[in-house]
């Protein structure tokens, strides 16, 4: 307990990705993020690895395009609106097969929204963002030592697969401090493919290699789009994370990801209290989904209730999921505002038809 | 320390060390082994006028760390005073600095504690000390943790170059404590 020290989010996570060997950071400031680089800016250097400032979100994630093809393991971070200007980058780097770590602490939208935390971009980190057929893997954790311990799994992750990852936080994630330790950050599995794709010179020992997302022969891409395809479903088979918490004699079960899990927690510690039988599904990974605990648990309950900080996002997902076994009712606040427990617990009762 | 689930809300102007006193309760609680979290504010309020951060230190794992009400409240503004006060439970602790907070805590059903802890500051010549000084009393008043427990929590929180300022931080906090 006592190497545990009390950080940020946002700044675990920069420290958690310096440990795991992340050597290059391209970024520009946004709130509730600003942390995150503002640490990176400070330490990296001391890592020898490099902070740059980009002059854009753009340059940005261009850059960590350019660092990513060479090998590095690179990342960026971000807010909502930054994202969306990353949006173009990530798809090309997706269509590039090349393994980066992106950053979202999310924040109230759309356009320029608000500065206060929010899941509303669920849709965007899960169903596209960019163009293409194309998936991140998204990482959602709810707690400092979640964040520390998935970011050196994410560029494991990204590394394995090819793949970009997200980590998608908010503003309260990013801004409150909890006591972490690193000592399960790792520098890279063992067993990571070596990186024999990568434009770091050929040294005249073998052929060069190119990066490239244009395939203008449509019989060529998708040769390309299937096989990436084929990683995904090997994704979905070995990288699904969740959390279950009291779901076993359970007759109603909340779903809920990152902050809402943990407000979620307190109605569910009152509802017990109360008698009612309720339980906790927190997906860790949102793509992958956790789809089959989801499916096997809808079957056995009276009713699912999704909380998120949005009108309704990852919902839609628990009743693919549940596919019509139960009923899958919605709760939420947007717009910056954080859900309380009192009001988690009336729309719960509301559902099940009123107090006990 | 005492072994209650604590939620602490504390508030008043961007400038006064809501956010560093927050901190050392919380570097407090971690180094006698509880389970901590603090959130501050940072949003528009923040820029307004009024800062403020929640600390919950507990036996058991924290599920939210939005604190909604409260068991402790400390308040160095009146704005504070007003936008809180109401949301204490009943047989909590209401903190404010007297020098600030002119008017009286109306709430009957908490332990109310006050002290003039600006004008005791610029009395001792540590004008940026008023913020320990009614941490320092909070603490001694609620039963929250013992002076040491206290002191250990702003020796986690100083920056360990900083000798100076941890000496000034000791004093004020064992100012409050005695007065």
């Amino acid at each position: 307990m006592s190497d545990k020290v009390l950080m940020k989010g946002n700044e675990a996570l920069a420290e958690a990705a310096i440990r795991a060997n992340c050597r290059f950071f391209f970024g520009y400031p946004i709130t509730p993020q600003t942390e995150l680089a503002a640490y990176m800016a400070k330490k990296m250097p001391k890592a020898g690895g490099l902070f740059m400032q980009a002059e854009s979100e753009v340059a940005a994630i261009n850059m960590v395009y350019g660092a990513a093809g060479a090998g590095a393991r690179v990342m960026t971070s971000s807010s909502s609106p930054g994202i969306s200007l990353k949006s173009e980058g990530i798809s090309y780097i997706a269509g590039a097969d090349l393994p980066c770590l992106v950053v979202n602490i999310v924040r109230g939208g759309p356009g320029l929204g608000g500065i206060q935390p929010a899941q509303s971009d669920y849709f965007q980190a899960t169903k596209g963002g960019g163009h293409g057929d194309y998936h991140m893997v998204v990482l959602a954790p709810a707690s400092i030592q979640e964040i520390v311990d998935l970011t050196g799994e994410a560029f494991d992750i990204a590394d394995r697969y090819r793949t970009p990852v997200m980590i998608m936080g908010d503003g309260m994630l990013g801004q409150m401090m909890e006591p972490v330790t690193f000592e399960n950050v790792g520098k890279g599995a063992s067993d990571l493919p070596e990186k024999t794709w990568a434009t770091d010179g050929t040294h005249m020992k073998r052929k060069k290699n190119i990066i490239n997302s244009l395939y203008l022969q449509p019989e060529d891409l998708e040769k390309l789009v299937l096989e990436r395809e084929q990683r995904y479903q090997v994704i979905k088979e070995k990288e699904v994370r969740y959390e279950a918490s009291m779901i076993d004699d359970a007759e109603y079960v909340f779903v809920a990801y990152g902050t809402t899990a943990r407000i979620v927690k307190n109605a569910i510690k009152t509802l017990r209290a109360e008698g009612y039988k309720v339980g906790l599904i927190r997906p860790i990974t949102l793509f992958p989904f956790p789809e089959k605990i989801l499916a096997e648990t809808a079957k056995r309950v009276k009713g699912m209730l999704c909380v998120e900080m949005s009108t309704g996002q990852m919902v839609y997902d628990v009743r693919l999921a549940a596919n019509g076994a139960c009923p899958v009712e919605f709760f939420g606040r947007t717009g910056g505002v954080v859900p309380v427990p009192d009001e988690i617990i009336a729309s719960f009762k509301k559902m099940v038809g009123g107090d006990k | 320390m005492n072994n209650q689930h604590n939620e602490i809300i504390l508030a008043g102007f961007g400038g006064q060390g809501i956010l560093f006193i927050g901190k050392v309760l919380a570097s407090a609680g971690l180094a006698f082994h509880k389970e901590v979290s603090w959130l501050p504010s940072y949003g528009p309020e923040m820029r307004g006028g009024t800062a403020n951060c929640r600390v919950i230190i507990s036996e058991e794992p924290i599920g939210s760390p939005y604190i909604v009400t409260p068991n402790m409240l400390i308040a160095m503004n009146k704005p504070s005073l007003e936008k809180f006060e109401d949301t204490v439970v009943p047989g909590g602790y209401i903190a404010i600095d007297s020098s600030l907070i002119t008017q009286e805590i109306h709430r009957k059903d908490v332990t109310a504690i006050a002290i003039p802890a600006t004008k005791i500051a610029a009395d001792m010549g540590m004008r940026k000390s008023a913020n320990m000084i009614l941490l320092g009393k909070f603490v001694k008043e609620s039963g929250l943790m013992t002076l040491d427990e206290l002191k250990e929590g702003v020796k986690k929180s100083v920056p360990a170059t900083k000798t100076a300022m941890l000496e000034t931080n000791f004093k004020a906090v064992e100012l409050g404590f005695q007065s």
